[in-house]
């Protein structure tokens, strides 16, 4: 494995990491350049200081998950992390690369459903999957049909978006990311207006992501219950 | 699983955008409507006499083009941002400057191009002369798409600020003054039945010239405004 590709302080990182979250593996993980990694994130707001030296790294199957009190930054780490945002310090890596380097192979992989769904009002269901699958790559109607069936939102999917309620807005957003077929899932808050079905809907959702080899990084006040795939606990204080 | 090319992705673009657009297709043609009123005012607030109008003419179509435009530049992005497509957009394989110039030349297509259609018409309301019709139709199509460009780089960066209009407005009017100057002067002399090409040259190397930048920088103020 080329580790001389990885900076130097990488494996004192990923041997904090790995003691931190997952005893046992560290041997396996050091070997290897990580998926998904960030290093010494730092990230300020105005004269608050939201988190520093913040770093994790993980594989396929793994999911990083963020917990904290509101307003500690979950949000804001998930806005670096998909890179619409840029840290104080530190960087995010993508197979060993940093992301804003090469920001078409990253954004190919990377799905993010954050608070706002990010559909057009005016367009329904299946026209919003068009778009969004239609800029990123080649599709067929199957793929669409697919993912709204497996989100339970097929009986809606002709109507306006505006006229849906917020857990059906909520499912739509989410079927986009499982048509998409993205290896990194990033959901921020995505049990938010979910009823009982729907959260248990999404949590299998994850076990598949996560058991086909995907990743995700996922925000969320709730427990994740994962019946696949192994769960990172990353908490913001 | 095969990647779209970057002209693919911009056609959906276009094609996402004009079906917005023509959904709520009563907020479209606002800007012309605008256009039209403007320029009947000047008129009413002035004389009628047929002399007077014909000189002011190039001047009250430009300006009345340029506060159209500027009017209609606020929902350029900010819908986009608001809803978070714009995010959608900005995390999309594809390069953001390229995908927002795809949303100007939307833009443009829905509220310049109606304007130079519509300009003869007005230009007749103020009695110039025929020879004057087609240079002048020629700067505006020249023109219209360069005050989108510069528009939409002052769009981007008020993109997520609450109330933007009015600061967008500041932004955008003094960097549009010269398309404005040399599209009338380029209708003024076409008026005069003199040869209006130097103008219309230089209108045409300012619509290159923000063709080429306008959308990095948008791009730019984009992901600031994200940020």
């Amino acid at each position: 494995m080329p580790l001389e590709y990885a900076p130097a302080h990488l494996e004192s990182v990923l041997k904090r990491v790995c003691v931190r979250h997952a005893k046992g593996q560290v041997l396996q993980e050091q070997e290897s350049i990580p998926r998904f990694s960030a290093h010494e994130l730092e990230l300020w707001r105005g004269d608050r200081c939201l988190f520093s030296n913040l770093a994790f790294a993980i594989g396929e199957g793994d999911c990083l998950h963020v917990t904290g009190p509101n307003g500690c930054g979950k949000t804001s780490l998930l806005r670096v992390l998909s890179g619409m945002s840029l840290a104080e310090s530190g960087e995010v890596r993508w197979d060993g690369t940093r992301i804003e380097r090469d920001r078409g192979t990253f954004n190919q992989a990377v799905f993010y459903v954050g608070h706002r769904e990010g559909l057009k009002a005016h367009l329904s269901a299946v026209e919003n999957l068009q778009f969004d699958l239609g800029i990123r790559r080649s599709y067929d109607q199957a793929d669409i049909d697919a993912a709204l069936e497996r989100l339970a939102v097929t009986h809606c999917a002709k109507l306006p978006v505006r006229v849906l309620s917020a857990g059906q807005k909520r499912r739509v957003a989410l079927a986009r990311a499982v048509a998409a077929r993205s290896r990194l899932w990033i959901l921020d808050e995505p049990f938010t207006n979910l009823d009982v079905a729907g959260r248990d809907l999404i949590s299998h959702l994850l076990d598949d992501h996560l058991s086909g080899g995907g990743l995700a990084v996922v925000a969320a006040h709730h427990d994740l219950p994962l019946r696949a795939g192994r769960r990172v606990p990353l908490e913001i204080s | 699983m095969e990647n779209v090319g970057i002209f693919t992705a911009a056609a959906r673009l276009v094609e996402r955008d004009l079906k917005v657009i023509f959904r709520h297709v009563s907020e479209a043609f606002n800007p012309l409507v605008f256009f039209v009123v403007v320029a009947t005012l000047f008129p009413l607030a002035t004389s009628p006499d047929a002399a007077l109008l014909r000189d002011m003419a190039p001047g009250v179509v430009w300006v009345a083009a340029l506060l159209s435009s500027t009017l209609a530049l606020d929902s350029l992005f900010k819908a986009d941002m608001d809803d978070g497509t714009m995010e959608q957009l900005a995390l999309s394989p594809q390069p953001l400057a390229w995908l927002l110039l795809a949303k100007i030349v939307t833009h443009w297509v829905v509220s310049g191009l109606p304007l130079v259609l519509i300009a003869p018409l007005v230009a007749r309301g103020f009695f110039l002369p025929t020879e004057a019709i087609l240079p002048m139709m020629a700067a505006l199509a020249l023109g219209t798409p360069t005050l989108s460009l510069i528009g939409a780089v002052g769009a981007a960066l008020t993109a997520g600020v609450r109330r933007g209009g009015a600061l967008l407005s500041l932004l955008v009017l003094p960097l549009s003054l010269p398309t404005m100057i040399f599209g009338a002067r380029a209708t003024d002399l076409a008026g005069l039945g003199e040869d209006p090409s130097g103008p219309l040259y230089l209108l045409a190397a300012l619509l290159f010239l923000t063709l080429s930048l306008a959308p990095l920088a948008a791009a730019a103020a984009i992901r600031i405004s994200l940020d």
